[in-house]
């Protein structure tokens, strides 16, 4: 028990210890400051920039940037999307792979381009060697720039006046990717591959199986059965076309490699299907703690990089403080549900739910290694961070734990969220927040000593209610649809909350799933591709509109009158806006879902 | 519009520039560090003695022999993998079943009955969660302390060994907390049962 809250308690404090001195490096980075890497570094860029003709003091007005952000999109979508359905016939697939399906291969290109990584394929089965190199890994890094890119763009909005440009799109991106993301996921990937995460262009292996297992003619395995020989025998009796397997594949590919960076830039796409679930994708206690770190490591270290390059480090910490307060209660309600089990699974207590020589509760679609602490703790950062990967299977999860992971979805994306879009998610809401206040107390609503106006708030607006439009129309659509129904796994009110699920996952460009629903079906693959472009370019477009409107502006003086938005007072309105927004949205929906589940399980 | 046309050219030749160093440069460096570092851990882990491959250590298998230790609960697929004969290799999944479901429940009291009647001597103690239910990957390596030592009573007594002997290998073959304080600590039961087997003697 003292050494599950230790878990819990340390996997907080080491992110945050990391996050501030990753955030004063990300924003040095990005204002071109010298850093220790600048050395070399610094020629690589200026190489960078020759071939591809980009000014490195060029200024884009809002416009531009948010041009310059589709066009790159826009090009990564087609070249990914061909690359999936080509790649049957091309190299680097030495399991002989074939094509994706038009509409598998339009939803998981969508899925990685927007950063989202909803999996309706499973990579060991689905992608060659040089979709995941070649495409996936490639879109994990650019998705990841693009969102963080955005950011700075925002920053830049807040910060300068009187003036049209919000600095370089290319630039921004080219900063991130050699700074920030490549050395970072260098070290991840190593530290990982140390571990047993496989690293390698050889084709899969096979091994002997200790016990063979026998399959009847329809592929179904045999429970029970005896094998002699060749013939096989169940309860005495042989069984006619019975199967004899001896052996077990084992896939094999480039893992390490992606793996490290779909954990940093909050992409979350599993190089294999049940992603960092896979021992050979995630085997030790070692390689959980560095790649479930990753998740939150880049969104934590922004919120400090905001403060910074904004010149008020109160701001920057008052908003890490509202996130984070809503990450640690997440992760209680999840652990507490997830220690607590079910009585199904409790089978009148034939069943040992204790912490004694294991780790007791809720085991099913967990595995051993990390147990309930390093499960839950997963869960609630992955779905905090738009990221998505998993550890353990949340459509197992108890109905409890199971909600809260899909309402930090449907929240926004905003408690840390994706890298960049997380935060500029949030301060969306910020621009809300200072709005609700001033109403109240009856003053001109000011951000970061700029006037909030009609146009600011009502991109705001849309910014913050591209999600919940996205995921009610999306979910709604899709319960009214017939087939939809053949794609669940579970029956009932948990087989609503597959469909909920799925949407707020790409509504939330989150990109987890409640695993059992087979979302590879056109209408699903191509609904749920729309959802995440829509929840990604939106906001996209509705935040660069507020930086480009608030780089124009001029500062106003700081006055005893205004209000203050990095005290606690703050801080509370800034939950309060996020969790209203969440719950009048939601609570219906949430309702038929799992709060049903929940009351099934105790009734 | 014309700003689009204008940046479209840059676009395409940026997103070649970072195809070839993001997914070519930086793959081939990772690949070559790790066969280099790491081989054994880089190629799947795999135990290989006297020039048999016996299984990855990493991933699981089903185990159903009372000499055996046996796993979590498994979905064995067979359809998914076949080798170059054409023959099924198996591979598993996980349930993805809800765990408050009336379904459920009548899974878990199915297992319970299994397991306690291969392990009569427990009497009414309860079991080991691990042994009842189904992993994440469905791959699971591993178990519990507690679930291995429930079963050292049956492995000796089908083994002719004594518990004491059994519990010594499982001992071997556990593995602590990452400091002693992050995951959790693990019985690998493939190694388990090569060494009960006398397959792995070091």
């Amino acid at each position: 028990m003292t050494n599950t809250v230790l878990q819990y308690a340390l996997y907080l404090v080491i992110l945050a210890a990391l996050a501030i001195p990753l955030g004063a490096y990300i924003g040095k980075v990005m204002n071109g400051e010298k850093v220790f890497m600048s050395r070399i570094l610094v020629p690589c860029e200026n190489f960078l920039y020759r071939i591809l003709h980009v000014k490195k003091d060029e200024e884009m007005n809002w416009k531009k940037y948010a041009v310059s952000v589709f066009a790159f999109s826009g090009i990564s979508l087609i070249f990914l999307f061909l690359l999936q359905m080509l790649q049957g016939v091309l190299p680097g697939n030495p399991e002989g792979i074939e094509g994706m399906s038009w509409h598998l291969s339009f939803n998981t290109a969508v899925s990685f381009v927007t950063n989202t990584n909803w999996q309706a394929y499973s990579g060991e089965a689905q992608a060659s060697y040089l979709t995941q190199a070649l495409g996936l890994t490639v879109q994990n890094f650019v998705s990841a720039a693009v969102g963080i890119a955005v950011l700075f763009a925002v920053i830049r909005g807040f910060t300068r006046v009187k003036t049209q440009g919000l600095g370089s799109f290319w630039v921004d991106v080219t900063r991130i990717i050699l700074y920030v993301l490549i050395p970072l996921a260098v070290i991840v990937s190593i530290g990982i591959a140390s571990q047993g995460v496989v690293q390698t262009l050889k084709p899969y292996e096979t091994v002997d199986l200790l016990e063979p297992a026998a399959v009847d003619a329809d592929g179904n395995i045999l429970e029970d059965a005896v094998i002699d020989g060749d013939t096989v025998t169940v309860d005495g009796k042989a069984v006619d076309g019975a199967q004899i397997i001896t052996q077990q594949v084992v896939p094999l590919g480039p893992a390490a490699s992606q793996v490290a960076i779909k954990q940093l830039g909050t992409n979350g796409g599993g190089f294999f299907g049940v992603n960092s679930a896979h021992p050979l994708e995630n085997p030790t206690p070692f390689s959980n703690m560095l790649e479930m770190l990753s998740i939150l490591l880049i969104p934590v270290s922004l919120c400090f990089t905001f403060g910074r390059n904004v010149k008020n480090k109160k701001q920057g910490a008052a908003i890490f403080a509202a996130m984070f307060i809503m990450l640690a209660a997440a992760l209680a309600i999840i652990a507490v549900n997830e220690h607590a089990a079910t009585p199904q699974l409790a089978a009148g207590g034939a069943v040992d739910l204790s912490q004694s020589g294991q780790s007791g509760g809720n085991m099913e679609g967990k595995e051993t290694r990390f147990g309930i602490a390093s499960s839950a703790t997963w869960a609630a950062f992955t779905t905090a961070a738009s990221n998505g990967s998993v550890n353990s299977m949340h459509d197992s999860y108890t109905p409890l734990g199971g909600m809260i992971t899909m309402l930090q979805m449907m929240l926004g994306e905003v408690i840390f969220g994706g890298v960049g879009c997380g935060l500029y998610g949030m301060l969306a809401f910020a621009i809300l927040a200072v709005f609700i206040a001033g109403l109240m107390v009856g003053r001109t609503p000011e951000f970061l000593e700029k006037k909030i106006e009609p146009y600011e708030m009502k991109m705001a607006v849309l910014a913050c209610l591209a999600t919940p439009i996205a995921i009610l129309a999306g979910s709604g659509i899709a319960a009214l649809v017939p087939g939809v129904a053949d794609s669940l796994n579970n029956s009932g009110a948990h087989g609503f909350s597959e469909v909920l699920y799925a949407y707020s996952s790409c509504g939330g460009n989150n990109g987890s799933a409640f695993a059992g629903f087979g979302a590879n079906t056109p209408f699903l693959n191509v609904s749920l591709g729309l959802v995440m472009l829509f929840a990604r370019f939106v906001p996209i477009a509705a935040v660069l509109g507020i930086a480009g409107s608030m780089a124009g502006k001029k500062k106003i003086a700081v006055t005893a009158g205004t209000l203050s938005t990095t005290n606690a007072m703050f801080i509370f309105l800034l939950i309060f806006v996020v969790l209203l927004v969440g719950a009048l949205s939601f609570f219906p929906a949430l309702a038929l879902g799992p709060i049903a589940d929940f009351f099934q399980m105790i009734g | 519009m014309k700003t689009f046309k204008e940046v479209l050219p840059r676009a395409a030749v940026f997103f070649l520039i970072f195809s070839a160093v993001c997914g070519i440069l930086y793959t081939a460096v990772i690949t070559g560090a790790a066969q280099a570092l790491f081989s054994d851990k880089a190629n799947g882990s795999i135990i290989e003695v006297n020039g048999k491959k016996y299984g990855s250590e990493l991933l699981g298998q089903q185990y159903t022999d009372e000499k055996h230790m046996w796993g979590r609960i498994m979905n064995i697929d067979t359809s998914t993998y076949i080798d170059d004969n054409g023959q099924a290799l198996v591979y598993a999944a996980p349930s993805n079943i809800n765990p408050a479901s009336a379904e459920y429940e009548a899974l878990v009291a199915e297992r319970t009955e299994k397991i306690r009647a291969a392990h009569p001597e427990k009497g009414g103690q309860p079991i080991p969660v691990d042994l009842v239910t189904c992993s994440g990957s469905g791959l699971d390596p591993h178990i519990s302390v507690a679930a291995a030592r429930y079963q050292a009573d049956r492995i000796a007594s089908r083994n002719n060994m004594t518990a004491d002997e059994v519990n010594e290998i499982i001992d071997k073959y556990t593995t602590g907390r990452f400091l002693g304080i992050f995951g959790e600590p693990v019985v690998n039961v493939l190694k388990v049962n090569l060494a009960l087997d006398g397959i792995l003697t070091d």
